[in-house]
């Protein structure tokens, strides 16, 4: 493990009287898959989307290769090289599923002040898009319409515009969640491949997946980072088990 | 996950790309388009010629406010207001070159009609960015209200210049020149209209597939994604405000050499709600879905106006119907007929 990608400090956010995330300090490394797991209402996306830059924090700071980016906006944090997916799927429902992940490439690769030349025929967004979604397993879903394609799949094809968008590092909100069996073997297979190539912050839910996968967990309850270590060491954690394993779904 | 499922690949192989009605079709309408003051004058109608003329006009006006309505998912109720700056540059050139005294004191007014235009879409253009930078702060319901006030201000403004006639509009003397065109002549002010139009849909066509328009359908969708996939959204917005902004300046334009007459009814909140009705009539998001609307909305106005002046009672049952048994418009009566959106 070597340099930090991603550091938070101290970071709060508020919503009225309710403190969703309190004083959270988190490191990532470069090559990293860290984990963060929780109990519903911890304040694992309102953290994902103060990442991404979707939500403003009240107090505390980003780094993110060793660039101060708290006040960035979403667009420019994503053309650093920081991608999120979203739990409830954000698609473009009327476009084809390659024209999702196409246009993905074609946000990253440069403006889109280009009024003349037909879009569907440049021949580098398509490939790389293409590309993309066979990685995800969508290869011969491309011409589908996106609002004709089942929710596993929709699933896929958020992670294939993640991609798309050449990130350096990832930030997974639930790629599992409402997966079903074989599907959820697939999606951890497949996030087993891309951990070696981009470091990734992991919102989940399922557990076997979590200790297949993580090199590092993070707890999160009511806001506030309870424990941070390996697999092994989250297990026999004892505050862990009480605020969260013991609690049912584990 | 990585497998391959016959089924998929089936619906994937189906869709062909038929590409070659849109030149077919193009091809047949300027056919029609050429013939058509000969047809109008062998039925005996001459006034059809103007009639036709109009609907080119309202074609280009109510497509570019699709750009932003359909395409982007703006939902601008203040589009009148380009088109009637559009007008007022060439009524406003055309006062000060009659009279002789410049604009301001230093720019000569003009009657040519290669200068007016591009005039008028440039100003237009202008206009949209100020007003389309300060209104896409906002989205929703608010956005709807602001154009519209912004609209009714400049309403109100052209109203009270009584430099530039005030209420009472002003007169455009002479159509502008264009070479050594006869432009008085209807039948050669209709072709040059519809010439126009048919660059302008071109344009048009080209522009909603380009990348850029892949974005503003892209933002119309689901902004939040084009965020989170690196998109600065208000700044395509606002491209394409101006763009339509600049559409309607030259629509407005070549409404006030029609009309020979520019006056703040062109600015009027009606006139963007007319522009709103043909899009909605036609196929919002639709590349010729406007042009149809005009056609319809022109055409009912003209044929029902000359047997009752409460012509619009008439129409809202018609709109009704339109927008509640056809939910995109007359387009989605031609399925396949670039009535899909892009």
């Amino acid at each position: 493990m070597s340099e930090r990608l991603l550091q938070v400090d101290g970071l709060t956010k508020r919503f009225g009287g309710l403190v969703a995330v309190n004083n959270l300090s988190l490191d990532v490394a470069e090559g990293e898959l860290h984990a963060l797991i929780g109990p519903n209402g911890a304040g694992k996306t309102t953290f994902i989307s103060q990442l991404a830059g979707e939500l403003h924090q009240d107090e505390g700071a980003i780094r993110f290769d060793g660039r101060e980016i708290s006040a960035w906006k979403t667009p420019a944090r994503v053309q650093h090289g920081l991608a999120r997916s979203f739990q409830i799927t954000q698609l473009l429902p009327d476009y084809s599923t390659l024209d999702n992940v196409a246009i993905a490439v074609q946000a990253h690769s440069g403006h889109s002040y280009h009024f003349w030349k037909d879009v569907r025929t440049i021949a580098k967004f398509r490939d790389e898009g293409r590309r993309h979604l066979d990685r995800v397993g969508l290869g011969t879903r491309a011409d589908t319409l996106v609002n004709s394609l089942s929710h596993g799949e929709q699933k896929q094809l958020e992670l294939a515009i993640a991609l798309a968008t050449a990130p350096r590092m990832l930030l997974l909100d639930e790629p599992m969640a409402g997966l079903g069996t074989a599907e959820c073997t697939g999606m951890i297979e497949l996030l087993k491949v891309l951990k070696t190539e981009i470091t990734i912050l992991l919102v989940e839910h399922d557990m076997d997946a979590v200790f297949a996968l993580a090199d590092r967990i993070s707890v999160l309850v009511n806001g506030e980072r309870i424990a941070t270590g390996s697999a092994d060491d989250i297990r026999s954690n004892e505050q862990v088990r009480i605020a969260y394993l013991g609690e049912g779904d584990a | 996950m990585l497998k391959v499922d016959e089924k998929y690949v089936a619906q994937a192989q189906a869709v062909p790309r038929r590409s070659w009605w849109p030149v077919a079709g193009t091809i047949l309408f300027i056919l029609c388009a050429a013939a058509f003051p000969y047809f109008a004058k062998a039925i005996g109608d001459p006034s059809l010629i103007g009639l036709a003329a109009r609907i080119a006009i309202y074609a280009i006006a109510a497509a570019s406010l699709n750009l932003i309505l359909g395409y982007g998912g703006m939902i601008s109720f203040g589009h009148a207001a380009y088109f009637g700056m559009g007008g007022y540059v060439v009524g406003i050139l055309y006062n000060h070159f009659a009279s002789g005294d410049p604009f301001l004191g230093f720019i000569p007014g003009t009657n040519q009609l290669l200068i007016t235009l591009p005039a008028a879409i440039i100003v237009s253009g202008l206009l949209a960015l100020v007003l389309g930078a300060l209104s896409l702060r906002t989205s929703g319901v608010p956005f709807i209200m602001i154009t519209l006030a912004f609209a009714q201000m400049l309403f109100f403004l052209f109203v009270s210049l009584k430099a530039y006639g005030g209420d009472d509009g002003l007169i455009v003397r002479r159509r502008n020149v264009l070479f050594d065109l006869n432009m008085a002549d209807d039948t050669t002010f209709f072709y040059v209209a519809v010439g126009i139009a048919v660059v302008y849909f071109f344009v048009f066509a080209k522009l909603v597939r380009s990348q850029f328009g892949l974005i503003l359908g892209g933002i119309r969708q689901n902004e939040r994604r084009m965020a989170a996939i690196g998109i600065s959204t208000y700044r395509y917005k606002l491209v394409a405000f101006v763009i339509a902004g600049m559409g309607a300046g030259l629509a407005g334009a070549l409404m006030a050499n029609y009309s020979k007459f520019v006056s703040p009814d062109m600015l009027h909140w009606t006139k963007s709600g007319d522009l709103m009705i043909m899009i909605i009539i036609g196929g919002t998001g639709t590349l010729i879905g406007p042009a149809l609307g005009a056609v319809v909305l022109v055409g009912l106005e003209t044929f029902l106006t000359s047997w009752t002046e409460h012509w619009k009672f008439f129409l809202g049952p018609v709109l009704i119907l339109i927008v509640l048994f056809s939910t995109g418009g007359l387009m989605s009566l031609f399925s396949g007929w670039g009535g899909k959106r892009e």
